[in-house]
């Protein structure tokens, strides 16, 4: 059972991931990563880390792909379908492929005990994210409120400038 | 059971297919996509390790989710940053090409 839906859910993660990088439409684009990023919710689910699963479809499916919709709609221009990809492609592809079976070569090769999958209860996980973890929480709400500032200052039209 | 391995398998291949987007895109918009498809095949990686490896040795408290956690908001701040850079280099430049972003280019 969860290998049909491990099976399925890698089905959709990949499927997703090969349509964003070779769709010609841009929204078509985003849609996939949608369809990508659900589905590697799902996984999160097979791993029993069900808050991940939430937050990654709070933030990956709710936030992240509304943001770059909304990037997509404002920089509309007749030249989307235009841009196509690289002269180099080949060259990337065949430099993606090897670093991609360098990588599963490396996993394949090591041979970790482990055990079967198992979940932190909700309050494990907070006590240690606002124990052990502290500090950086703290480092990473900085690092959220400087790229809000940020991004309104670098995306603010020109005129209201004194 | 689904062992560790095959979610490690399956972590590199989608790096592998956002390491392609982002060199062969041309759109900047689209390499942020192909970062974000890279970022979610480490998170997979993270979170398959903690919880198959759950108190072994120094693998213990399921850190791994945290960290991925610090992962998702890194990748929120990203794409916000780089929305916002987009936009701006769309009012300057008309364009979105990554190609034809070349002042900097020596």
């Amino acid at each position: 059972m969860s290998w049909f839906l491990f099976i399925i859910l890698a089905f959709f993660t990949l499927a997703g991931g090969l349509g964003v990088v070779v769709t010609r439409n841009v929204v078509h684009a985003a849609l996939f990563l949608l369809v990508s990023l659900v589905a590697v919710a799902g996984l999160y689910l097979i791993l029993f880390a069900e808050f991940l699963a939430l937050v990654q479809v709070l933030i990956y499916g709710g936030a992240i792909i509304i943001v770059l919709l909304f990037a997509i709609m404002l920089t509309r221009t007749a030249e989307y379908p235009y841009i196509s990809d690289n002269k180099q492609w080949p060259l990337a592809a065949v430099a993606a492929a090897a670093v991609g079976v360098v990588l599963g070569a490396a996993f394949l090769d090591n041979n970790i005990p482990e055990t079967s999958p198992n979940s932190p209860a909700f309050a494990d996980l907070a006590n240690s994210l606002f124990t052990t973890w502290a500090i950086p929480f703290e480092v990473a709400s900085l690092v959220l409120l400087v790229a809000l500032i940020g991004a309104i200052i670098i995306a603010r039209t020109g005129e209201d400038n004194r | 059971m689904v062992p560790l391995v095959a979610f490690q398998v399956l972590s590199a291949a989608l790096f592998a297919i956002g390491l392609y987007g982002v060199m062969a895109r041309r759109s900047a918009v689209l390499i942020v996509m192909s970062i974000e498809l890279m970022l979610n095949a480490v998170n997979i990686n993270l979170i398959a390790a903690a919880s198959h490896l759950d108190g072994m040795g120094k693998w213990a408290n399921f850190d791994g989710q945290i960290i991925a956690i610090f992962v998702i908001t890194v990748a929120a701040a990203e794409v916000g940053l780089g929305m916002a850079i987009i936009l701006r280099m769309y009012r300057n430049r008309s364009t979105v090409n990554v190609d034809e972003i070349n002042l900097m280019k020596w």
